[in-house]
C-alpha cells in the first residue's frame, strides 16, 4: 500500500491543504468548548450577560469557520482520492496494454480487468476515509491534549494516561481481528467458488446423481464462512463497549480531578467543562479510525495485486536506435518484401521446464505458403507468436526482411504483418470500423475487397445496414463462422506484406474454407503467407510445410515428400484419414 | 465463466463490519423493492428461531440505553456542585468548600452505571453477531437447497451472473444490514427517545432549541442528497463505460498490440478514465460535504446551548451544570440521527435485495420426485422413445410423435449443424426435462417412473464441456461413483488412458485442479472425464465427442477410450466423426431442434435427403482440398 501511495507524489501539495485544513477544522471544533469555558468562567460567574452573547458571537465565528474548513478539506479529500484512483487506473491501464502477450497471459484477463477496475477503486476509497476521517483523529488527540496543557497542566495528564490506554486497547482488539478479516475474504471466496461450480456444472452434478455431495461441500464452506464471521464480529463487538467506556471512564476522572483541582483554587469550572469536552471529541475522532481500520486489510490486498501489476516490467521494448528493415519503408511504400527467417530460434516461457520452441530454422518466402503442422504443445502457435514479437526469441534469431525483429519498432514490424488469431475478437462498433481495424485509411473499395476475399462479403450484405451494422462487445451478435471471416478481412485491409493465420479456418465449414483459401492465394500472390494449422486438410497444398513435435522441426518438404519422409507427418495424416477427416 | 469468478471477487460486504462507512449510503440512489411490507415480514421469518436471543438483544439493548444516557445528567449534577462548593468558597462562607462525599458517591454510582452499560452493549454485539450469521447462513443453506429443485429449465434460461447476483451480492446486502445496522436501529431509536427525555427534566426551553436543529440538519442533507443522486448517475455511467473498455481491450489483447493499437487504446482510456473522475469526485464531495454540514447544525446547537443556557444560569432558572449535561446531550443526539437515516436508505437496499432472493426461492421447482417403480439392479440398457413430444416453449413445437426403440447394445448418432438441438434428446433421457407427450422407457419401466437419481445412476455422461471441480484429480475421476477405492479410481484412470499423463504431474492422482483447470490441456480434461464415466460403469452412456481444440494425437487417445467404454453399452453419441456415424445403429439427423431424419448410413444417404446433403458437403470439402493439391 505504501509502496502504492508513492504515486500521490503529484498531489502532495492536495494532501498537505487536506492536512492542514484537518488541523483548522480539529482546533476549530476543539476551540468551542474553551469559549464555552470563558462563557462559564467570565459570563455565568459574573452575570455578565452581554460577555455571554459577546462570546456566544465568537463562538459562531468559529463555528462557521470550522465548517467552511472541513467543506474545503471534503472537497480536497474527494479530489485527491478519485484523483489519486484516476492515476492509478491510468498506470495499470498503460503498463497492461504495454506487456507482451505472454506476460498478458501470465495474469488472466479476468485478474486483469478486476486489476484495473475492482482493485482501483477499493485503493481510492480507502484514501478518501483516511483523508477524510481518519486524518482527523490524530489531529484531534495532538490539538486537544495542547489546549488542555495550556488550560490546565496537571488535569492534562488524565488525558495523557488515557490515549495510550485506548491506542493499546484498539489496536489489541484490530492485532486479532485484522486476520481473522483476511481469512474472511478467503472464505468468502471458497464458498462462491462452490456455489459458481455447482452452477456451470449442474448437468454433471445430476447426471451423476451427486446432489448430496455437492450440498455438503455447499454446506461445509457455509459453515467456515459463518463460524469465521460469528468469530470476527464478537471480537470486534468489544471494541464499542471498550470505547465508549474509555471514554465515560475519562469523564469520571475529569470530574474527580477537577473537582480536588477546583477546591484547591487551582482551576476554573469552565476548564473542567473543556476538558470533559475535548476528552470526549478525541474519542470520537478515535472511533472513526476503526471503520478505515477495518477497510485496511482489504485495500491491502488491492494494492498487492496492483502492485503485481506495476512490479511486471514490458519484456518486449523498442530498441534504442531502431532499424528500418529497408529503405522501402522509409521512402514510403508500404508493401515491402516480406521475407521471414527464423535462424537457430529456441524460446522458452519464463518459468518453463522446457523450451516450447528449440533450435528451429526455415524461411518464408514471399508468394509462397509456408504452413507449420503439429499437436496441441508442438510450440506451433508460439511460434507464429514470434512473428509479430508477441515473445522475444531466447536463442537464434528471427528476421524479417533481413533485419532482426529485435532492432526495428514495434509499430514498423507490425505495421508489415496481418495476423489473425486461432480466437476471432471483435471490438465494439461497426462492421467497417472492425475491418478498418486493421487499416484505418483503407478506402471503401479496399474495404469492400477485403471482405470480398474474406468470403465475407456475403453475409455482411444480407445484414440490414450493410457495412455500417453494429457489432456488439466480444461480437456476440455474430457467430463463429462470420467472426472469423472479420478477423481476417480485418488483417486482409491492411495489404500486409507478411500475413500469419493461427489456426483461422477452424469455426469455417469445409467449402467456405475451400473457396476462402482459393481466394487468398490469388489475392495474396505475393505476399509472405504463414498458415498454422493442426488438420492435414489446410496445409497439403502449401509449398512449405514445416512439421513440428516438441518444440522441434521433424520435418520440412511439400506434402508429398514429407508423406514419403517424415513418421510423424505420416502419422497425423493417418490419424486424421481414420478419424474421417480427411476422405 | 472465469469472468463471472471475477464478478465475485469484488470485495464482499460481509468481510466488514464498516463497509458502508458512518455515512454510508447517503445520497446515493436507492432501488426500491416492490413489496417492501411482505419481504420485511418474509425476512423477519428467518429471525423468528432466534426469537428468545433477539429479546435478549433488545433489553440489553434497553438496559445499556438507558444507564449511559443518564449519565451526562448526574456528571451535570456533579458540576453544579463543584460549582457551588467553588462559589461559596470564593464568597468566603464558613466551612464552605466542595462537597467530596456527594461528589465521590455520585461518581462511584456513575462508574457502576457505566459498566453495566458496557456490558449490556457488548452482549447486544455478541449475540446479535451469532443471530445475524445464522441467519445469513439458514438462508444460504435454503437457496443452495432450492437450486438442487430448480429445473434445469431454470439454469438454462438465466445466466451465471443473474443466479450469483442474487446468491451472492445480495445475500450480501442482507448479512451485514442484519450484523450492523439492526442493533443500530435498536440503539439509535433508544437514545434518541432517551435523550429527548431526560433533556425535557432539564429544560424545555433547550430541549426545544436543540430538538429544532434537527428539522433543519434533515432540510439540508435532504436537499444536497437529492443533487447528489444526478452525481452518482454519472459516476455509475462513466463507471460503466470505462469497465466496458478496460474488458474489451483486455478481451482483445493480443489483437491490440498486432495491430499497433495500444496507444489509442490508451487514450481512449484515459478519456473515459478522466470522464470518470470528473463524476467520481463530485459524487464522493457531495456524500463527504453532509458531514461538515450535519456538524455545523450541530454545533449551531452547541452554541445556543451555551448563549441561551448562560443567561438562563444567570437568571437561576438552570444550574451550571444543565448546560454541560445538555452540551453532551445535543452532542449525542445528532450520532443517531444521522444513523437513523443512513439506516432507512439501507433497510430500503437490504429490502430490495431481500426481495430479488426471495423471487429466487419462488421460482418453479420440478415436480415432486415419486419413484414407484424399482430400478433394475443390472439394467439392460433397452431404450424405447414411445411417441414422444416435447418442446422448450408450448408455442415452438419441436419433437412430435418420435417413435424410436434402441436395443441393448445399440449405437445412435446424433447429427446436425452446431445449435440444431442436439443435447435436446439427452436433456429427455436424463430427465433434465420432461416430456410433454408419450413415454420414454428404460429396459421398460416409464423413466417418470424412477427416481431421478435411480434413472441418471443408470448413465454415464462424458460432455465437450469438461466440467471439473476445484479438487484432486482422485476426487475429480471418483466423482463418477460414491466410496470409490483408490484401486478402482487407478483402473479406471488405465482405461481411459489416462493413468499415463497423470503420473507425469507432480503430485500425480494427488495433483490439486485450480480454479480455471488451466494446469490441464483440454485433452487431458476430457479424459478424466471418460475415466469418471468408465467408474460409474453404467449400463448407457452419452458423449459429447470433442472437436476442435484436441491435437489429433490426444484425439487419437480419447477415440479408443471413448470406443472402449463404449463397448457392451447402449450409447447416444454427439456425433461429428465420420467414422462414428458409419458405424452407427441409427442415425439422427437434427435440424432447427427437430429431428428430420432417421436411419442407417446407408438408409440415409439413399434417400438422398438432409443428412446426404450434409454428408456429401463434409466430404466434398476435402474432396475440393485434394483437388487443389
Amino acid at each position: 500500500m505504501l509502496q502504492l501511495f508513492a504515486l500521490l507524489k503529484p498531489l502532495r501539495g492536495s494532501v498537505a491543504i487536506v492536512t492542514a485544513l484537518a488541523l483548522a477544522q480539529s482546533l476549530a471544533n476543539l476551540y468551542l468548548p474553551r469559549l464555552m469555558a470563558d462563557i462559564v468562567d467570565f459570563g455565568i460567574v459574573r452575570g455578565d450577560t452581554r460577555t455571554i452573547l459577546e462570546i456566544g458571537g465568537l463562538m459562531l465565528l468559529v463555528a462557521i469557520v470550522g465548517t467552511i474548513c472541513a467543506v474545503a478539506g471534503s472537497y480536497f479529500a474527494s479530489k485527491v482520492a478519485t484523483g489519486f484512483g484516476r492515476i492509478i487506473r491510468g498506470r495499470v491501464f498503460d503498463r497492461v496494454a504495454h506487456f507482451s502477450v505472454h506476460q498478458f497471459e501470465e495474469f488472466s484477463t479476468a485478474s486483469l480487468i478486476t486489476r484495473t477496475t475492482n482493485d482501483t477503486t477499493q485503493v481510492q476509497q480507502v484514501l478518501l476515509m483516511l483523508l477524510s476521517m481518519a486524518i482527523s483523529a490524530p489531529m484531534m488527540a495532538i490539538g486537544g491534549v495542547t489546549l488542555s496543557l495550556s488550560q490546565d497542566a496537571r488535569l492534562a495528564r488524565v488525558l495523557i494516561a488515557v490515549i495510550p490506554v485506548l491506542a493499546v486497547v484498539f489496536f489489541m482488539i484490530m492485532w486479532k481481528a485484522v486476520p481473522l478479516y483476511q481469512q474472511m475474504q478467503v472464505k468468502i471466496d471458497r464458498l462462491n467458488l462452490v456455489l459458481d461450480e455447482g452452477l456451470s456444472g449442474v448437468r454433471v452434478i445430476r447426471a451423476f446423481d451427486r446432489g448430496a455431495n455437492q450440498s455438503r461441500r455447499f454446506a461445509a464452506a457455509n459453515e467456515a464462512v459463518t463460524s469465521n464471521a460469528i468469530n470476527v464480529n464478537r471480537l470486534v463487538a468489544l471494541l464499542m463497549p471498550a470505547m465508549f467506556f474509555m471514554m465515560n471512564l475519562t469523564s469520571v476522572l475529569i470530574l474527580w480531578f477537577g473537582a480536588v483541582r477546583i477546591d484547591a483554587g487551582e482551576m476554573h469550572v469552565g476548564a473542567m467543562m473543556a476538558s470533559l469536552q475535548y476528552a470526549i471529541q478525541i474519542l470520537f475522532a478515535v472511533f472513526m479510525v476503526t471503520a478505515v481500520f477495518v477497510m485496511l486489510p482489504r485495500a491491502a490486498a488491492s494494492a498487492e495485486r496492483i502492485n503485481a501489476v506495476l512490479d511486471v516490467v514490458p519484456d518486449v521494448v523498442d530498441p534504442v536506435p531502431a532499424r528500418s528493415a529497408d529503405a522501402t519503408v522509409a521512402s514510403g511504400v508500404s508493401r515491402t518484401t516480406g521475407r521471414v527467417e527464423f535462424q537457430n530460434v529456441t524460446f522458452q516461457y519464463p518459468g518453463a521446464e522446457e523450451p516450447a520452441v528449440s533450435d528451429v530454422s526455415f524461411t518464408a518466402l514471399p508468394g509462397e505458403v509456408t504452413a507449420i503442422i503439429g499437436g496441441t504443445g508442438s510450440g506451433k502457435s508460439t511460434l507464429a507468436g514470434l512473428i509479430p514479437r508477441f515473445y522475444d526469441v531466447n536463442a537464434g534469431r528471427l528476421l524479417v526482411d533481413g533485419v532482426d525483429v529485435r532492432e526495428m519498432r514495434q509499430q514498423e514490424l507490425r505495421a508489415r504483418i496481418g495476423y489473425v488469431p486461432q480466437k476471432a475478437v471483435l471490438f465494439t462498433g461497426t462492421v467497417a470500423s472492425n475491418i478498418r481495424f486493421g487499416h484505418d485509411e483503407a478506402t471503401d473499395d479496399q474495404m469492400r475487397h477485403a471482405a470480398t476475399v474474406a468470403q465475407a462479403a456475403e453475409f455482411i450484405d444480407q445484414m440490414t445496414d450493410g457495412y455500417a451494422s453494429p457489432v456488439s462487445q466480444g461480437g456476440t451478435n455474430l457467430s463463429g463462422g462470420q467472426k472469423q471471416r472479420l478477423a481476417i478481412a480485418r488483417a486482409l485491409s491492411r495489404r500486409a506484406g507478411i500475413y500469419v493465420f493461427d489456426d483461422s479456418f477452424s469455426a469455417l465449414d469445409f467449402a467456405t474454407d475451400a473457396r476462402l483459401r482459393a481466394a487468398l492465394k490469388a489475392d495474396l500472390a505475393d505476399a509472405t503467407v504463414v498458415i498454422v494449422s493442426q488438420r492435414i486438410g489446410t496445409v497439403m497444398h502449401a509449398d512449405r510445410i514445416v512439421v513440428l513435435d516438441d518444440g522441434r522441426v521433424v520435418g520440412m518438404g511439400t506434402h508429398a515428400e514429407l508423406v514419403a519422409s517424415c513418421a510423424v507427418y505420416r502419422e497425423i495424416a493417418q490419424s486424421q484419414a481414420s478419424l474421417g477427416e480427411v476422405a | 465463466m472465469s469472468a463471472e469468478r471475477t464478478a465475485l471477487r469484488q470485495p464482499s460486504q460481509s468481510a466488514n463490519m464498516f463497509g458502508r462507512g458512518p455515512m454510508g449510503g447517503l445520497g446515493m440512489p436507492v432501488q426500491k423493492a416492490k413489496d417492501f411490507k411482505g419481504t420485511l415480514r418474509r425476512l423477519t421469518g428467518y429471525l423468528a428461531p432466534h426469537r428468545p436471543a433477539l429479546i435478549v438483544v433488545v433489553v440489553a439493548g434497553v438496559i445499556s440505553t438507558v444507564f449511559s444516557v443518564v449519565g451526562p445528567k448526574m456528571m451535570g449534577m456533579v458540576t453544579t456542585r463543584i460549582f457551588e462548593g467553588y462559589l461559596n468558597r470564593a464568597m468566603k462562607a464558613p466551612g464552605a468548600g466542595i462537597d467530596f462525599r456527594y461528589v465521590g458517591n455520585m461518581l462511584t454510582t456513575l462508574l457502576a452505571m457505566y459498566v453495566v452499560s458496557a456490558l449490556f452493549l457488548y452482549l447486544q454485539q455478541y449475540l446479535m453477531s451469532g443471530v445475524a450469521q445464522k441467519t445469513v447462513y439458514a438462508l444460504r443453506e435454503d437457496v443452495e437447497a432450492k437450486f438442487s429443485r430448480l429445473p434445469l429449465r431454470f439454469f438454462d434460461s438465466k445466466t451465471h451472473g443473474e443466479i450469483l447476483s442474487r446468491a451472492v451480492n445480495d445475500l450480501d446486502n442482507i448479512s451485514s444490514t442484519l450484523q450492523q445496522n439492526l442493533t443500530q436501529l435498536i440503539t439509535s431509536l433508544l437514545s434518541v427517545i432517551g435523550i429527548i427525555i431526560m433533556m425535557l427534566t432539564i429544560s424545555w426551553i433547550l430541549t426545544i432549541v436543540v430538538v429544532l436543529t434537527l428539522p433543519l440538519s434533515v432540510t439540508i442533507v435532504a436537499a444536497i442528497a437529492k443533487r447528489s443522486q444526478a452525481f452518482f448517475v454519472r459516476q455509475q455511467q462513466a463507471l460503466g463505460e470505462l469497465n466496458g473498455h478496460v474488458a474489451e481491450m483486455y478481451s482483445g489483447h493480443a489483437i491490440v498490440t498486432a495491430y499497433g493499437h495500444e496507444d489509442r487504446s490508451v487514450a481512449k482510456f484515459d478519456e473515459l478514465n478522466e470522464n470518470y473522475y470528473d463524476g467520481a469526485w463530485r459524487a464522493q464531495f457531495a456524500t463527504g460535504v453532509m458531514f461538515p454540514i450535519m456538524m455545523f447544525v450541530g454545533n449551531l446547537g452547541y452554541v445556543a446551548v451555551a448563549v441561551i443556557g448562560g443567561i438562563l444560569v444567570t437568571r437561576r432558572s438552570i444550574a451550571i451544570g444543565d448546560i454541560q449535561a445538555f452540551i453532551q446531550y445535543s452532542r449525542q443526539f445528532s450520532m443517531p440521527i444521522t444513523q437513523l437515516s443512513s439506516i432507512a436508505n439501507t433497510m430500503q437496499l437490504t429490502i430490495a435485495s431481500a426481495e430479488r432472493v426471495f423471487e429466487l426461492m419462488d421460482e418453479a421447482e420440478e415436480p415432486a420426485d415419486t419413484p414407484v417403480a424399482a430400478v433394475p439392479a443390472t439394467p439392460r440398457g433397452e431404450v424405447e422413445f414411445d411417441h414422444i413430444a416435447f418442446s422448450y416453449q408450448p408455442e415452438a413445437p419441436l419433437i412430435e410423435d418420435m417413435a424410436l426403440t434402441v436395443a441393448s447394445g445399440q449405437m445412435v448418432a446424433i447429427v446436425g449443424h452446431t445449435g440444431a438441438g442436439k443435447t435436446t434428446l439427452v436433456n429427455l433421457l436424463m430427465r433434465f426435462y420432461d416430456v410433454n407427450a408419450g413415454a420414454i422407457r428404460v429396459d421398460g419401466i416409464d423413466i417418470r417412473d424412477l427416481g431421478r437419481g435411480g434413472l441418471r445412476r443408470m448413465f454415464g455422461m462424458v460432455l465437450q464441456d469438461t466440467w471439473l471441480f476445484s479438487g484432486t484429480i482422485r476426487d475429480n475421476i471418483a466423482y463418477g461413483r460414491d466410496g470409490a477405492t483408490e484401486a478402482e479410481v487407478v483402473q479406471a484412470a488405465k482405461a481411459a488412458q489416462a493413468d499415463h499423463f497423470i503420473r507425469t504431474l507432480p503430485d500425480n492422482y494427488g495433483t490439486l485442479i485450480n480454479e480455471e483447470a488451466t494446469n490441464l490441456s483440454q485433452g487431458q480434461k476430457q479424459l478424466l472425464t471418460i475415466a469418471r464415466a468408465f467408474l460409474a460403469d453404467p449400463a448407457i452412456l452419452i458423449l459429447d465427442e470433442a472437436t476442435s481444440s484436441v491435437d489429433t494425437r490426444t484425439e487419437v487417445l480419447i477415440q479408443e477410450a471413448m470406443g472402449r467404454l463404449m463397448k457392451g453399452r447402449t450409447t447416444f453419441v454427439i456425433a461429428h466423426r465420420l467414422s462414428t456415424i458409419r458405424n452407427a445403429d441409427v442415425i439422427l439427423m437434427m435440424e432447427h431442434g427437430r429431428i428430420v431424419e432417421k436411419g442407417t448410413h446407408q438408409q440415409l444417404l439413399d434417400a438422398h435427403g438432409r443428412y446426404a446433403a450434409l454428408y456429401e458437403s463434409q466430404f466434398a470439402g476435402s474432396t475440393l482440398a485434394v483437388d487443389q493439391a
